[in-house]
């Protein structure tokens, strides 16, 4: 037997150790919740790591899934060793290859955390409906339920490929185990030999393409063959159930952990039995034996090998005595008999004739990552012990709608009390996550003690709340689900006992950490009622520290994570005082050692001076505070905001009913309004005397959360007291009252608006016509200046001379309070969008960050003017969005024809004029529109009372004779590597659509992977030492075409420009795209100077602005002008101050010193193509080839 | 001819260097400037505040973000590959001592007499030659004295003579009441070797941004004149090894230095103008002009205008103040040049 180590680590982490250590080439695309192993294996790669055969793997990134599959394919064709990682989508991209390679006999091993498929919604949590939807492509199927199990069966997998020549696809639950840290037994690399059999290597390499000696693979048939050639693989798929059987022996003589293709758990002669695979059977499996403990004949059979289906293996493992059997599937296939795991030991056991003594149900559980407890476990088996158990059920859910659900009982709980228990409740800012990984890391390292650790997030991308889950057992924790009652909890952020029941999760005599300033009795006396009478109720002991106050004495401006960790190790009595504080030391090295000493010394001052401030709170013998928790949305929110918005804001989105929600996943748009987070410690504060009304705070602001308004003084008289305005200073709106308000609870606090705020007072120039001040001082006066503010009329924007930055602040974002990071450099574009043509725009959305924040409930940012319209949205993929946008193109032109032809029809009969007007409309302004809808709304009631089959068919389609805009938004994974091929075909079109492309430079929604839009030098994964090519030049490309707009802009240095070039793009009559810089969290710095980091960029020649407009080729004029001229700055100005750059810098000064030359030479090498260009004059052309109006003022 | 000059403790073959400046940021730079004849390499200075404010920014920057979110438990690689703090130096030191055989001084400005000590050792450790110590900092505190000043930078290079074996050389701004009686202590204190003098990067002002702008400018010839009078009285009173930098640009430039009492000749802003080649011809320069003007060697020029020597105190001091003033001609303001 090896010797084993223990480690204390994730599933994907698990997985990638071995899929690495076992593999040449690893091509990979980043999709959650895989996206881990291929970033691990890139890390090792860059890191001169080798894998058994002495060699670095070749870790590539792929443009998508299917290119990742079909660079695996070939790598394997030419006799590679190769691997790779994905899930949901990704799998699903994956599936034409996965068929050749089965076909062809490949071994090779992929590894799935297995997510939900988008359907009604995208859901990045775990299921197995994407690899499910692979049952057919011949590849075998191994299923692991515990990050011990992912490391193990990676390992089978790998080696049983070589023998068996059958493809494997190795599956765990997304985010449950691939996120699950864990305490496992590794294996070491003698390990991974000894499975690996040297001669079967040796097959698969001779089996390789080479002109030495050449075969061909990958024939045309036809009738007379295919099908007998399609069958001659057959004999492989009948042995291979016993190569990995034979395999799982060789693993257990060298580990001493024993599996089977089907594992039975629980009573010898049990007569109800589970059968299930993945984490849930190891919920299941925890269940069974405290049953089998209480006299229950109950067991669990856990698939392992689900392809191929072994029957005789299946049928042997399920106990002869069984009476009962309840197939449970963690995925739904609508429409069909049963999911696919029920048929499938339906079949089995039909076939072996053990049917007929059986019965077998079939049911749903966990889809999307939902919570599989014991509770359900038991209610199964209640199922099961009844006349005739329900089959087609669910459970874990109410279906109040169909009545699938079955019963269970909520507040079973099992776990027994030497299972130490721990819940933190922190914001994804403050480290809580990254203390409690180490935790558990110290706790199962340091002790024989098991230990378990899984996070969870909520769908914000700012003041993101997470709540950590650890256990740590004397035994092996199969607990694949939350923690229910937990003997420790630690709340990271007073404000969250505000918002949600925090200490629900406490059981009897729990002990609570709080991080809260103030004496004892000041802290008790800000805790909301629920919270005291909770306390009270449950005999809670309360500590409490203020950790803010110790990082900032620290040195660590809110860093709490150390300070509460140690907290924690003292009050958990988890290990000697001593000892912990040693460990949290160590732990503090290992993570932060190559970040400085300096963050060192401060996180250890941090750690010794945690404890000092630590201090008891009396829990009276009664609540005392009159304060509730404040309702989670006003009782003004809607109806369904009410009903459904609420629960799931405050985190009761599983007690739900299925008759909350819709059928189709249409959802409301405008409700984040309703969900004040007041997460911002300083808002911004207006001071009109130094102010000089240019508006580009409201324009920067990523959350619509500080906003710009002109209106008749006469309505200033009703304003609250401490409402601010000043005279407007301008000739549209002559007269009227100027004012600039801050959404105090909706603020994120980044700051950009100050930091872009030109308005300095020129006696004491750090004073601006903005600056931050403390939020809680402001909070009540402010919400309803607030109030105020957005009950005065909106301006009637016809009036403006022009529509410039300071203008189209006058219209209403219909995009506001997003869940996107503070600072985001993406939802100012998006946002001004919608100000300019929101009420007329259908927006296609391509998966990633604008999607979520755009898309991702509770909320919805895209919001409705007065007269209720806004964006109408929708997410298809994120692969296709440039298809999916030109459909509805072609939908609403459709539309617009057939309106018109009908139109023309009734014109006689309407009112003399009014089609021909409707008809020649010029719609290309503002109130050209307004004048539309006018006619329009005439042309309705005039059509009512006509009774002509054109009058009635044109009714419905009387909307579709108003303009309407496509905007097509993505980031530049989409743009650039996925969706390129759709975006280039949609753009070689003339159709009318709006590409906007918010080009943050990787991939930034799953963590910052490298894209074709990342620059020369930068450090993304998968470009550690960073990048060596140039950024891929997408607005050349499309250029080249003719016909297209163009423009490349970036907010943050030339506003002007920007809000020109998306109004040029909007009127162009055929495909235009906008390429859009958006500073980004992924680039290393502080969010509140992307603005002026932008400005250096363009500044330093590397993202040169401009506009290509084919239009003015008519009049005889170049189509591009330049906005921006040569270099005025040295590029390394702009890149030594992002994190991106510094890493390649500090990790190897003259590669940096080479690669910011290249980008300089680069840049200067297509500014001088550029300007070719734009000297270029059209044959025939009517004018001098001046360049355009300048964008700038 | 002889060039030779003893800095240091180190016997090189002629006084010219270049100035502690971003000139060895860059190892090709380097080489160049070993090739050039450089007598020594001296790095720019590992600035404390600096280095912390860098490891912070990253810090915050990298860690803010971090495992907030369920897609993305972080947004840049793993730092394995690179290290802040004063890595990225001392690693660049070591690249610079494995790349050239002349002596290398590194540079250091700290904050506290801990992390000067902390530093200084780590610089020791990674191979330097020789320390200097650019004890620049702005002293706004008001009730700071001159003699807080001081003491603070005597403390510092007594704690480094205990505890580190390396020469130190302290690079003084001209700005000390009393630079003489400084200078006195420094040597007692177990400085090896004084640098004379640090140029200061003072912000400008962006009048239409109210703005404060950093701006490096490139000495000037003119800068020299302050240096040579203070090398002048400084060599006549002490036995320490005497650089000037600032304001040296040509070989003549070279020899008023060593004649004031330089030991090491140390330029920044010529090299960065002409290239690290520049450092050759000046050399060519300085034994050709040696040569021409009758000289056996350089060390029979040192010192040689030094106070107590070519020029009086005295003249030094008040005299020579009121010849320049009396010497002063409208036809010199630049002003009129041009015209």
């Amino acid at each position: 037997m090896g010797q084993a180590s223990r480690l204390v680590l994730d599933a994907n982490e698990a997985v990638a150790s071995v899929a690495h250590r076992a593999s040449e080439v690893i091509a990979i695309y980043p999709i959650t919740p895989s996206s881990g192993m291929g970033e691990l294996s890139d890390a090792w790669s860059a890191k001169g790591k080798t894998n058994l055969w002495g060699d670095v793997p070749r870790v590539i990134e792929m443009q998508s899934e299917g290119g990742a599959a079909g660079a695996v394919h070939g790598a394997l064709q030419a006799g590679a060793l190769a691997t790779t990682f994905t899930a949901s989508q990704g799998l699903l991209l994956m599936i034409p290859n996965m068929y050749k390679i089965a076909g062809e006999l490949t071994a090779f091993a992929m590894h799935v955390a297995a997510r939900s498929i988008a359907t009604h919604a995208l859901s990045i949590f775990g299921d197995h409906s994407d690899v499910m939807a692979c049952r057919q492509t011949g590849f075998a199927m191994l299923a692991s339920g515990s990050v011990q199990e992912a490391q193990d069966f990676a390992a089978i997998a790998h080696a049983a490929t070589l023998s068996s020549r059958i493809p494997f696809l190795h599956f765990f639950d997304g985010f449950r185990t691939s996120h699950e840290v864990a305490k496992i037994d590794a294996l070491g690399n003698d390990d991974l030999r000894a499975l690996l059999a040297a001669e079967d290597i040796a097959m698969h390499r001779a089996r390789a393409l080479t002109p030495d000696r050449p075969v061909l693979r990958g024939t045309a048939q036809n009738p007379d063959t295919f099908f007998q050639a399609r069958e001659a693989a057959n004999r492989f798929y009948l042995a291979c159930p016993d190569t990995v059987e034979a395999t799982m022996r060789r693993f257990a003589e060298r580990t001493g952990r024993s599996y089977s293709l089907f594992d039975y758990a629980g009573h010898p002669q049990a007569e109800r039995v589970l059968v299930l695979m993945g984490s849930g059977a190891e919920t299941a499996h925890e269940m069974v034996d405290w049953l089998v403990s209480r006299g229950e004949r109950v067991g669990v059979l856990k698939v392992r090998l689900y392809r191929p289906f072994d029957v005789a293996r299946f049928s042997a493992a399920l106990p002869a005595t069984a009476r009962a059997v309840a197939v449970l599937d963690r995925t739904k296939e609508p429409g069909a008999v049963g999911e696919p795991l029920y048929q499938d030991v339906l079949t089995a056991l039909c076939e072996t004739g053990r049917a007929r003594e059986l019965r077998i149900v079939g049911g749903r559980y966990g889809l999307s990552s939902k919570e599989f407890t014991p509770a359900m476990v038991a209610g199964v088996f209640e199922n099961l012990s009844r006349e005739t158990p329900q089959n087609h059920f669910t459970v874990g859910i109410v279906d109040d709608v169909t009545h699938t659900s079955i019963p269970y009982d909520p507040e079973l709980d099992i776990e027994p009390d030497d299972v130490r228990r721990a819940v933190f409740f922190g914001l994804g800012s403050d480290g809580t996550v990254g203390a409690n990984r180490n935790s558990v890391k110290i706790l199962g390292e340091e002790t024989d003690a098991y230990a378990q650790a899984y996070f969870v997030y909520d769908s914000k991308k700012s003041g993101a709340v997470t709540v950590s889950h650890l256990r740590v057992s004397p035994r092996p924790i199969r607990s694949a689900y939350l923690v229910r009652r937990a003997g420790l909890v630690a709340c990271h952020q007073f404000e969250l006992l505000n918002r949600q029941d925090v200490l629900g999760l406490a059981r009897e005599g729990a002990i609570v950490l709080l991080n809260a300033a103030g004496t004892p009795e000041e802290v008790w006396g800000r805790l909301p009622r629920e919270v005291q009478e909770e306390a009270v109720a449950k005999r809670l002991r309360i500590f409490a520290v203020d950790a803010i106050r110790v990082a900032r004495e620290s040195g660590l401006k809110g860093r709490i994570n150390t300070i509460m960790q140690t907290c924690f190790f003292a009050l958990s009595e988890a290990l000697p005082r001593e000892t912990a504080i040693a460990k949290i030391k160590a732990s503090i090295e290992a993570t932060y050692a190559k970040k400085g000493p300096e963050v060192l010394k401060r996180n250890f001052a941090a750690v010794d001076r945690a404890l000092e401030g630590l201090a008891e709170i009396a829990v009276p013998a009664s609540a005392t505070a009159e304060r509730g928790r404040p309702p989670v949305v006003p009782s003004e929110a809607p109806d369904f905001v009410q009903r459904v918005t609420a629960m799931i804001a405050s985190g009761r989105g599983d007690a739900l009913p299925v008759s909350a929600f819709p059928v189709d996943g249409t959802w409301p748009t405008a409700t984040s309004q309703w969900e004040k987070r007041n997460i911002a410690a300083e808002i911004p504060v207006w001071e009109p005397s130094l102010c000089i009304q240019c508006n580009k705070c409201a324009l920067v602001c990523p959350h619509a959360a500080i906003r710009a308004k002109v209106f008749e003084p006469s309505l200033a008289a009703k304003a609250p007291a401490t409402f601010k305005s000043d005279s407007f200073r301008a000739a549209d709106f002559e007269g009227f009252r100027y004012t600039i308000q801050v959404a105090p609870e909706d603020c994120t606090g980044c700051s950009l608006c100050v930091a872009f705020c030109p308005a300095k007072d020129k006696a004491n120039p750090k004073r601006k016509a903005i600056g931050m001040a403390p939020q809680p001082p402001l909070r009540e006066t402010e919400r309803d200046n607030y109030a105020f503010f957005l009950d005065l009329p909106d301006p009637d924007l016809s009036r403006l001379r022009q529509m410039d930055v300071k203008g189209s602040q006058f219209a209403r974002p219909l995009f506001e309070y997003s869940g996107a990071c503070a600072g985001c450099g993406e939802t100012p574009y998006i946002k001004l969008v919608t100000q300019l043509f929101g009420d007329r725009t259908l927006v296609a959305n391509a998966t990633g960050c604008t999607s979520i924040y755009g898309g991702n409930l509770p909320t919805t940012p895209y919001a409705v003017d007065r007269d209720g319209r806004g964006p109408a949205w929708s997410n298809s993929l994120f692969e296709d969005n440039a298809e999916f946008g030109l459909g509805m193109r072609l939908a609403l032109d459709f539309r617009t024809t057939r309106a018109q032809q009908l139109l023309t029809e009734v014109g006689p009969a309407l009112a003399p004029g009014l089609a021909r007007q409707i008809l020649e409309a010029d719609q290309a302004t503002r109130s050209g529109i307004a004048e539309q809808r006018e006619r329009v709304a005439r042309l309705r009631r005039a059509l009512a009372p006509l009774p002509s089959p054109a009058a009635q068919a044109l009714a419905p389609l009387c909307d579709d004779l108003v303009k309407k805009s496509v905007w097509i938004v993505g980031g530049d994974g989409w743009a650039y590597d996925i969706g390129f091929g759709g975006l280039d075909h949609v753009l070689s079109l003339p159709y009318d659509v709006n590409v906007l492309v918010l080009d943050t430079e990787v991939y930034s929604n799953t963590g910052g992977q490298q894209s074709k839009a990342t620059p020369l030098g930068a450090a993304a994964k998968f470009a550690v030492r960073g990048k060596e090519t140039g950024k891929k030049d997408l607005g050349l490309m499309a250029m080249s075409y003719g016909h297209v707009y163009v423009a490349r802009v970036a907010m943050g240095a030339k506003d002007h420009q920007t809000v020109k070039a998306i109004q040029e793009a909007e009127a162009h009559p055929g495909p235009s795209l906008v390429i859009a810089y958006s500073h980004c969290i992924a680039h290393g710095y502080d969010m509140a100077l992307g603005c002026e980091q932008q400005k250096r960029l363009v500044d330093s020649g590397l993202w040169p602005l401009y506009r290509f407009d084919p239009r003015r080729m008519a009049e005889g004029l170049s189509p591009l002008q330049l906005d921006s001229g040569d270099a005025r700055t040295p590029a390394v100005d702009f890149m030594r101050n992002e994190s991106r750059f510094r890493m390649v810098e500090a990790a190897d000064p003259a590669r940096f010193k080479r690669l910011a030359e290249e980008a300089k030479s680069e840049a200067e090498r297509r500014l001088a193509f550029y300007r070719h260009v734009a000297e270029w004059k059209p044959a025939g052309g009517v004018s001098d080839a001046t360049p355009g109006e300048p964008a700038s003022r | 001819m002889d060039l030779s000059t003893r800095y240091l403790g180190f016997e090189l073959p002629h006084p010219l260097m270049p100035a502690s400046s971003p000139l060895a940021d860059d190892l090709d730079v380097v080489r160049r400037l070993e090739d050039a004849g450089a007598a020594a390499i001296v790095m720019r200075s590992l600035f404390e505040e600096q280095i912390v404010g860098d490891e912070l920014t990253t810090y915050y920057a990298h860690e803010a973000p971090e495992a907030s979110y369920a897609e993305a438990l972080s947004y840049l690689p793993e730092p394995g590959m690179f290290a802040l703090g004063t890595h990225e130096y001392l690693e660049q030191l070591q690249r610079i001592k494995a790349a050239v055989s002349v002596p290398v001084i590194a540079s250091l400005n700290g904050t506290t007499p801990d992390s000067w000590l902390e530093y200084a050792r780590l610089i020791a450790q990674a191979g330097a030659d020789a320390l200097e110590l650019n004890v620049y900092d702005l002293p706004t505190d008001p009730r700071e004295t001159a003699e807080d000043v001081e003491r603070r930078v005597l403390d510092v290079v007594t704690t480094l003579r205990e505890a580190v074996f390396l020469p130190l050389a302290v690079k003084l701004s001209p700005f000390y009441s009393a630079l003489a009686n400084f200078a006195e202590r420094l040597e007692r204190a177990g400085a090896d070797g004084l640098v004379i003098f640090n140029r200061f990067y003072q912000p400008d002002i962006d009048v239409e941004n109210l703005d404060i702008v950093p701006r490096a400018r490139l000495s000037n010839p003119s800068e020299l004149q302050l240096r040579l009078r203070w090398l002048s009285i400084l060599s006549s009173q002490r036995r320490l090894s005497l650089a000037v930098t600032g304001g040296v640009h040509n070989a003549v430039d070279a020899v008023k230095a060593v004649m004031s009492g330089a030991h090491a000749v140390q330029m920044a802003s010529v090299l960065l103008r002409r290239g690290p080649e520049a450092l050759r011809r000046i050399r060519a320069d300085l034994k050709r002009w040696l040569e021409e003007h009758g000289y056996e060697s350089l060390r029979q020029m040192q010192g040689s205008m030094s106070a107590g020597r070519g020029a009086a105190l005295p003249a030094l001091e008040r005299v020579h103040y009121m010849r320049v003033l009396q010497s002063w001609r409208p036809e010199d303001s630049p002003a009129r040049r041009g015209s």
